[in-house]
């Protein structure tokens, strides 16, 4: 009746009998969450931090083996450190910033995320996956200590569903046999091959990609690479059409072969076989453990619609894309981050249903612009035509000697985080000279205050920061409150505040939602405009 | 803006052509189709203007 589909990593949450299954009728959670990956864990924290009481039903009991996604972004880790667990990912991760590039035996170029000062966090840390979602469930246990009505129940398999007007029933599989329960709001959060999704009989449509990648993590035990992420086109070792070696925390290096569409996964996954591919990589004499393998292919593809009345799909179970770049797990978390301030005040009753429209709206423009993106990578690296493939390698010879052709080579652009330009949230832009960068739409980027940082002020309710600029502490605007964050620019020794937020302009005054997005800004407080902002921000314009 | 320059502009036509073909003198069919690409991309860079390009990719396109 239960049968694995993984098995585990860390076994966290062992399936325990829960007073529902004995209950006469289903009982009613306010929110119910499918899927105990990042996505379904993240969205629990971010809800259970807010005092919604929260379900989480996950057909295993625990998290997955392997590390799947390794590269977690800036954006993602500031997410992660609102919810309280950014600092142990980042002491955890790799931090790299030197990429090199390989056509055949030589190196095309080199280049450097040069990381601009005065953030908390770099633009890319390397962590195994498991890490990840380990460090989110251990922020879950901190937040349920202070009493963070989440619960998560594991060995719960979702079957089926039926969805109301204005709640979802679900029947539900456990090793003591099947129950039922309702939710008024329900979180997909099930992964690519979402069960809801398809019990919905839900489209899921875009473009596959016939090829596979190996995956390879290995342990070196002789020698080392250097922090560095290293992507070969077309490599002389011929070990597959492009490789790409990163390091992960533990002295452990992700390797990645592409391999072709036409192979046959059980031989290419036997470990003489994949040895053969790192030998002729890695060359003689080189020991290494191999610690995880697996063949992997993917699909660029989303949901027509995120949001299906009471049910939402986030994460991998909305939208695919390719893995380079880095944009499936960290635009999941986006996705958390937009939705999870949202839910919570319609839940409250201080907005409309409507506001949770604009989750559609949002995130569908952050899907398309990672699928875009992810998609003209993949493109790059596996050419589909023979003048695709010239034009490729063109691009690689002239790499090698001249500077313009190198932003052309496209081994994945890293993730960055939408901006959401022109949707229907945001209020105006009314900073004259104001940086384009922190415009309304736009996520905060981080700038120091003293020993600490910006953006650990911001976030998880509506805020007014000013620099500069004269405002009152709070105001509330049918029953949503706003606190004032006063800055002055003789905080600010470094300038980066200035030049982050104010640019040209002499003060500031910025709306900020929950999820540090910019609202709406100007060069001084007007409080008529401040409350109209405020109304449409939270969808009541 | 700028707009694609569709009258003559070469200063020696023939000059020009001639180096052209001479360019690949000597060439298989596969490197002179890479030869070409790295110009392409190597004129495109120079010209920098995507309306520009965009006008260049329709002209060669109708002109088939």
């Amino acid at each position: 009746m239960f049968q694995d589909r993984y098995s585990l990593a860390f076994k966290l949450y062992p399936y325990a009998h829960s007073p529902d299954q004995d209950a006469a009728a289903p009982v009613r959670h306010p929110v119910i969450v499918v899927g105990g990956g990042p996505i379904g864990l993240a969205t629990a924290l971010d809800l259970g931090r807010q005092g919604i009481p929260v379900v989480v039903l996950d057909d295993h009991e625990g998290i997955g083996m392997g590390s799947r996604a390794i590269c977690f972004a800036k954006r993602c880790l500031e997410i992660a450190d609102r919810y309280g667990c950014g600092e142990p990912m980042l002491d955890k991760g790799v931090v790299w910033n030197l990429g090199k590039v390989f056509h055949d035996d030589r190196k095309v170029y080199e280049f450097n995320l040069l990381p601009e000062a005065g953030h908390k966090f770099p633009a890319f840390i390397n962590l195994q996956q498991p890490y990840f979602e380990r460090f989110i469930y251990e922020q879950i246990v901190e937040e349920q200590k202070k009493g963070a009505p989440i619960e998560i129940r594991g060995k719960n398999r979702v079957d089926g569903m039926t969805v109301a007007e204005d709640h979802v029933k679900l029947d539900i599989m456990t090793p003591d046999g099947p129950y039922q329960l309702e939710a008024d709001w329900l979180m997909a959060c099930d992964g690519a091959s979402s069960p809801l999704r398809s019990m919905l009989g839900l489209d899921f449509e875009g473009q596959v990609f016939q090829d596979s990648f190996l995956i390879a993590d290995i342990r070196m035990k002789t020698s080392s690479f250097p922090t560095e992420r290293w992507f070969w086109f077309e490599p002389h070792f011929k070990s597959g059409a492009s490789t790409l070696l990163h390091k992960q925390p533990d002295d452990v290096w992700r390797v990645d072969f592409q391999i072709g569409w036409d192979v046959d996964r059980k031989e290419e996954l036997k470990e003489e076989n994949i040895r053969a591919r790192l030998d002729a990589m890695l060359g003689e004499g080189v020991e290494y453990d191999i610690v995880w393998s697996s063949i992997y292919t993917f699909q660029c593809r989303r949901m027509k619609k995120f949001r299906h009345g009471r049910v939402f799909f986030a994460g991998d179970a909305a939208h695919q894309v390719s893995p380079f770049g880095a944009r499936g797990a960290n635009s999941g978390m986006q996705d958390v981050d937009n939705l999870g301030w949202k839910l919570g005040m319609v839940i409250r009753g201080e907005a409309p249903d409507s506001l949770l429209d604009t989750y559609d709206e949002e995130r569908i423009h952050g899907a398309d612009e990672n699928i875009l993106n992810s998609t003209r990578s993949t493109d790059f690296i596996t050419p589909k035509s023979k003048v695709s493939h010239i034009f490729r390698n063109a691009v690689l010879s002239l790499a090698e000697s001249y500077e313009f052709a190198r932003p052309i080579v496209n081994s994945g652009r890293l993730s960055v985080p939408c901006v959401y330009d022109g949707m229907s949230l945001n209020g105006p832009d009314a900073l004259p000279g104001g940086p384009a960068r922190t415009r309304p739409g736009a996520s905060c980027p981080d700038a120091p205050l003293g020993d600490a940082f910006l953006l650990n002020q911001l976030g998880n309710r509506f805020l007014l920061l000013t620099i500069d600029a004269d405002a009152p502490d709070s105001l509330t605007e049918d029953g949503v409150a706003v606190t004032r964050l006063a800055l002055s620019r003789d905080q600010d020794p470094s300038g980066a505040l200035a030049d982050r937020y104010l640019g040209d302009g002499a003060s500031a005054v910025y709306l900020i939602r929950p999820d540090q997005h910019v609202a709406a800004r100007w060069d001084s407080y007007d409080e008529t405009a401040v409350r109209t902002a405020l109304r449409k921000a939270c969808g009541k314009e | 803006m700028a707009k694609l320059i569709t009258t003559p502009n070469l200063a020696h036509p023939d000059d020009f052509y001639a180096k052209l073909i001479a360019t690949h003198d000597g060439l298989t069919e596969d490197d002179s189709m890479a030869l070409n690409a790295r110009l392409i991309l190597t004129l495109a860079n120079h010209i920098g203007d995507q309306a520009v390009l965009e006008e260049a990719l329709s002209v060669a396109k109708a002109t088939a």
